[in-house]
């Protein structure tokens, strides 16, 4: 459960973001930058508020690379990406090694909080309604963004400028203002996501923290066709999935955590080839939009 | 041509100075890392030899997602197929030795890790050929997956019986790739130069090397002349594979011996912005992998001399792709004419002297992926 | 009062004067002037390339002029974006469908009010649907998705959208009867009227003349970028149909006209040549019942026939997108019908691809030189032998002949004068007309016996286009079946045996290239029902 939570913040901003028409190859990197300074801040001030804001703050920087170089130079999104994940990667390895090499500090215990009659159900109960706050904001979240994809204005205008963004052009819209804050909020609640991988879940930084979740991420709103309560189902899927060898080892039985590992993106594969036939994605996605360009 | 060269090295050198002041202000000094650095990856004889060494598995690589990207076909799934082709390289090469000996077993197990490096593209490259199926995403999934497997083989069944941490039997070191002439190179080198400039010739001169290009510079005209784009997907993706599992084998026979379980120098990333930065040219790359390599050995010594972790090279590489892409923005847009045209006048229009709006394969700027 | 009293009575509402607008290399509004009045449709008329878009696209806000001023009201304006046409009252009609497929009719409505903010509010949108519904005569829910909608539907949103914004003082629809069934058209036609007595400017462009003249009010002729003619309300009144077309045909293709464009001049001598037949030979090509499903937002086939034999020149005349091209990839190759049958010499091409039908000497020049013809990065020489990849003598095992490949790209460089300093340039720094030529040579290599030839002379000089037709006939001459597609219907009547014409992916009717071809060519391009030559 703990491991969907991180998938589920970042897999919301891409689901958005893609919408957009923008593909976040580098969601690792906001992610990995959301961690550290999310830690950073914690560690300093003693504030798990403060670090989740910082965690935002950081991811929204990465982002804004992502925003600048291809929404608003329209500059290639998939190279960009690749080089957000190789600074980040580098950069936050580099400020922990340099920061933390010898004090190799972590974090108390992250605070919880128990929904009272909840808490009480057999089994279960206890494990699953009791979490930090965060938590149940990020439950929040996703049905908030799946209202305002839906039901807002700001979320008509982002569908169209992945869809067809000439028609959101003449509408009199910017495609480009919608898109750069289309991938600003994908940065920062993938920051978000990071800043509890590094709070909550690991208490602590690690260089390469995320493994490969933000890859996930991507995949997860791309099967989400759009939908949050999709996104809601894969980030649980997968998030068990990537804890299930801790799970099956309290019920006594042994496996490898390789396997295990590998099983979300098999999962993945299986799925793609089953329903290769269906397009998934928005059809401006990835594409820079020029006015006047057919 | 020059002027290539020069497009090249004006990021590289961006970089490094953009580093220089991170290190400066992590309270490291600039120029003592970079002197540092060249002169262990460079000028040091040991050195170089290890910077040489160090680019036989990259140079396999670059050869391998040029035959990709060049088709527009994005094969990020480098470091599955090379942990694979290292992993099954590792696992039978102690067996083949014994009941075979060492060129039958240096053959055999090459040949294995290119097999089943162009075996883990199938999939992908069957989506995307006939689906449209994002390649990106089916080839990262294959990685990870890939990265599991070889991990789960290395752990079990090909794992070592002598007793520590989890690796296959180390294959001795006589019985690996020849060295070169008393140097401490070895064959890889040869294999990895050879597999470039066989790139180079595939792309240039022969049928098949044209087909790929006109696949990925304009997947209509590919149509209009005749071309099997499946085919040509498959056959692309599969040739990337066999020449990144290849690089895995390379790396055991050559430096590594046997395999580590949890062995990920995550190569495949690495090498993708020096071939762009060679403008997928085959040998412009075999330079860049060449500088990187000596970057990168000089660059680990000197992290150790000025305690910094050498993820910093990380960073490096990252700039390096950033201020590429900046610099191809302006280059291209000083082109830009033809962009705000509306279609009913186009055809009244002089062609660009610049890119043709059908895109011209994963080159930086036109930011286009091929149509569905 | 009456609307022409009103129109009288009341100053324009929109004044363009002197509008100039260029792209590199074109000028594509030659300071063209313009008067909109309330109440009242303003055609503007003119073939593809004339300018018309590109004006429109200056009031609707996507470009600005490079000199001209325009007035609103009596007060001079910038319109400087999209937006700025909104707020002020302009609404746009595009030709090709700015509307999102995936969303549903109402929230492609709803795209960009309130300036992108705040909660979508349905029930007023609801509201004002049914109110704009009352003008149109509609056929479907304000929730259905606008993808799944015929064009014609799509078309009526598209006309809601730009109406949307209470206010709308002026509506342009451009080439909006492109894709109507005959029904579609009447509609269109009372939803005019409707929108005319609300008050609304109307401007419609077209190249239909007969459009022009029904719907119109008022007609403005355009002509390479030049305002050439207009007919004003009372001279479109009490005069004949027949009457009206020829002045507005001097008026475009007139020698007065023609002096004033300075582009193309009338090929006097041409427009009565036919081509020197011989007897000709056997059946080349035959289609028959050809269907095929086109692609979202274009036209597909419909029970196509067609027969072509050797020596002879058909031609396929009708405006662009009615499924000429996807006509054309059929026959190369490039797209397989769902139903019907294509012959080359009996032979059923059904499993045959792009390659073999050529080897059996059928080719294709397509009218999208730079997007599909060759490959810009490439050299000359490269995309000389791009259709023969792999074949000898240019490939030896699969290895380049460089020398062999060059020599045949200098032959054909020479024997169709493309102007090049040799055969290694990048084929992108060539101009338009020497593709073309280096495209003919290319297709004309190695005696084909079947070509289709897709709008052979679009946007290539007098001197060119010439030079392409001349080789044409010179080859239908030596025995070759061509198919020539063109909206050009006097270069067509110069040309060929035979004119076949094309509306809405059939053949609406054949022509025999006798006197008088040229009327019944035009009549049955824009014939509501199809209708025999």
């Amino acid at each position: 459960m703990v491991a969907a939570v991180p998938l589920l913040f970042a897999s919301l901003g891409e689901l958005v973001s893609e919408q957009a028409g923008v593909l976040n190859v580098g969601l690792e990197g906001y992610m990995l930058f959301g961690a550290f300074l999310a830690f950073v801040v914690a560690y300093n001030t003693g504030s798990e508020m403060l670090g989740m804001l910082a965690g935002i703050v950081a991811g929204a920087g990465g982002a804004a690379i992502m925003a600048l170089l291809c929404v608003r130079m329209n500059l290639d999104q998939i190279v960009v990406g690749i080089a957000i994940i190789l600074l980040a990667e580098g950069a936050t390895s580099l400020l922990h090694d340099a920061a933390y090499a010898e004090s190799r500090p972590s974090l108390d215990a992250p605070s919880e909080l128990a929904i009272p009659l909840l808490k009480e159900i057999p089994i279960l109960g206890e494990s699953l309604f009791t979490q930090n706050v965060i938590v149940y904001a990020g439950i929040a979240l996703a049905f908030a963004v799946g209202w305002m994809l839906h039901r807002s204005s700001a979320g008509l205008s982002v569908r169209a400028a992945g869809e067809r963004p000439e028609a959101l052009d003449a509408a009199g819209v910017s495609v480009v203002a919608t898109r750069v804050w289309a991938t600003l909020f994908a940065g920062g609640l993938a920051g978000l996501g990071g800043a509890y991988l590094a709070i909550v879940s690991a208490g602590s930084f690690t260089p390469f923290i995320t493994q490969g979740s933000g890859f996930i991420a991507i995949v997860i709103a791309m099967l989400s066709r759009g939908r949050t309560s999709w996104t809601i189902v894969g980030s649980v899927l997968f998030g068990l999935s990537l804890s299930i060898a801790t799970a099956l080892q309290l019920i006594g039985v042994e496996i490898q955590t390789d396997y295990v590992q590998m099983l979300p993106f098999i999962v993945v594969i299986v799925v793609l080839v089953l329903f290769a036939r269906r397009s998934y994605l928005p059809s401006a996605l990835a594409l820079p939009y020029v006015r006047g360009e057919k | 041509m020059l002027k290539a060269s020069l497009t090249a090295i004006v990021p590289i050198l961006l970089a490094l100075g953009c580093m220089g002041i991170l290190l400066a202000v992590l309270g490291r000094e600039p120029f003592t890392f970079y002197a540092d650095m060249f002169q262990r990856g460079l000028f040091e004889w040991e050195g170089f030899q290890e910077s040489i060494i160090r680019s036989a598995p990259l140079l396999l690589i670059a050869a391998g997602l040029i035959v990709a990207f060049r088709a527009n076909l994005w094969n990020l799934g480098g470091d599955g197929q090379f942990l694979l082709g290292a992993a099954l390289t590792a696992g039978f090469a102690p067996s083949l030795l014994d009941s075979l000996g060492v060129w039958p077993m240096l053959i055999a197990t090459t040949l294995i890790a290119a097999l089943i490096g162009a075996a883990w593209t199938i999939i992908p490259a069957v989506l995307r050929g006939r689906y449209g199926v994002n390649e990106i995403v089916t080839t990262l999934m294959m990685s990870f997956i890939g990265i599991g497997v070889a991990n789960v083989l290395v752990k079990g069944p090909f794992r070592t019986d002598v007793a520590g941490v989890a690796r296959t039997d180390v294959v001795p070191f006589d019985e690996r790739f020849p060295l070169l002439f008393g140097t401490r190179i070895h064959l890889g080198f040869v294999i990895g130069v050879v597999a470039i400039l066989a790139v180079h010739l595939l792309m240039t001169r022969t049928s098949l090397g044209l087909r790929l290009r006109i696949l990925g510079a304009s997947p209509r005209a590919a149509l209009h002349a005749g071309l099997n784009p499946v085919r040509l997907t498959v056959i692309a993706f599969m040739l990337s594979g066999a020449m990144i599992g290849l690089s895995g084998a390379v790396e055991i026979l050559g430096v590594q011996g046997s395999f580590r379980a949890d062995f990920d120098p995550a190569y495949g990333l690495l090498v993708i912005p020096l071939v762009f930065l060679a403008r997928l040219n085959a040998i412009g790359s075999l330079v860049l992998v060449i500088v990187f390599s000596v970057i990168q050995i000089g660059g680990e010594s000197a992290a150790r001399e000025a305690e910094i972790t050498s993820d910093v090279l990380l960073v490096l590489v990252g700039l390096i792709l950033v201020f590429m892409a900046v610099i191809e923005y302006f280059r291209v847009n000083r082109g830009l004419g033809t962009a705000f045209v509306p279609p009913e006048v186009a055809d009244r229009i002089r062609p660009p002297g610049g890119d043709s709006p059908s895109g011209s394969g994963p080159a930086i700027g036109t930011g286009e992926v091929m149509p569905r | 009062m009456s609307p022409e009293a009103q129109t009288a009575a009341a100053g324009p509402l929109l004044e363009l004067r002197g509008i100039t607008k260029s792209f590199p290399g074109v000028l594509a509004n030659d300071r063209v002037d313009l008067d909109l009045r309330a109440g009242e449709v303003h055609a503007l008329l003119g073939e593809n390339g004339a300018g018309k878009s590109t004006l429109i696209s200056i009031l609707s806000g996507m470009y600005q002029p490079d000199a001209g001023e325009i007035r609103f009201e009596g007060r001079p304006v910038e319109i400087d974006s999209p937006r700025a046409a909104i707020e002020l009252g302009i609404g746009t009609v595009y030709q090709h469908l700015t509307l999102v497929p995936t969303l549903s009719v109402l929230e492609n409505l709803m795209l960009g009010s309130h300036g992108g903010r705040g909660k979508l509010d349905f029930t007023a949108a609801g509201e004002r649907f049914e109110q704009l519904a009352g003008l149109l005569a509609l056929s479907f829910s304000p929730s259905a998705r606008t993808g799944a909608l015929a064009l014609g539907q799509q078309q009526q949103v598209e006309i809601m959208k730009a109406l949307w914004r209470r206010g709308s003082r002026v509506l342009i629809l451009d080439e909006p009867t492109s894709m109507l069934t005959p029904q579609g058209y009447e509609e269109l036609r009372r939803e005019l009227e409707h929108l005319k007595a609300d008050g609304l400017s109307l401007v419609l462009i077209t190249h239909k003349l007969h459009e022009a003249i029904e719907l119109g009010d008022r007609v403005t002729v355009l002509r390479a970028g030049r305002k050439v003619g207009s007919l004003a309300p009372s001279e479109l009144q009490g005069r004949s149909e027949s009457e009206l077309s020829a002045r507005i045909v001097e008026m475009m293709f007139g020698e007065q006209a023609a002096e004033l464009a300075g582009a193309v001049e009338v090929e006097g001598p041409a427009v009565t040549r036919k081509p020197t037949g011989g007897a000709l030979g056997e059946v080349a090509l035959e289609l028959r019942g050809i269907a095929l499903e086109g692609d979202p937002d274009a036209v597909g086939l419909n029970n196509l026939t067609l027969e072509l034999r050797a020596g002879e020149i058909l031609g396929i005349a009708g405006v662009d997108g009615n499924g000429q091209r996807e006509l054309a990839e059929v026959i190369a190759g490039q797209r397989r019908p769902s139903a019907g049958e294509v012959r080359l010499f009996g032979e059923d091409l059904v499993r045959l691809g792009v390659r073999e039908r050529e080897g059996r000497g059928l080719r294709y020049v397509t009218d999208d030189r730079l997007g599909e013809g060759v490959v810009g990065d490439l050299d000359i020489a490269l995309n000389a032998v791009l259709k023969r990849i792999g074949s000898a003598p240019f490939w030896r095992h699969g290895a380049e002949r460089r020398d062999e490949i060059d020599r045949f790209a200098e032959d054909l460089v020479d024997r169709f004068d493309v102007r090049t300093p040799d055969v290694r340039t990048r084929i992108a720094t060539l101009s338009g007309g020497n593709v073309q030529k280096l495209l003919l040579a290319r297709e004309f290599a190695g005696e084909p016996r079947v070509v289709v030839f897709n709008k052979p002379t679009h946007g290539l000089d007098v001197r060119t286009a010439e030079f392409v037709r001349e080789r044409i006939r010179e080859a239908a001459a030596a025995g070759l079946a061509a198919l020539v597609i063109s909206t050009e219907i006097e270069e067509l009547v110069g040309l060929c045996n035979r004119i076949a014409v094309m509306s809405r992916g059939e053949i609406t009717g054949e022509v025999e290239n006798t006197a008088g071809a040229e009327e019944r060519i035009g009549s049955l391009m824009v014939s509501r029902t199809g209708g025999g030559s």
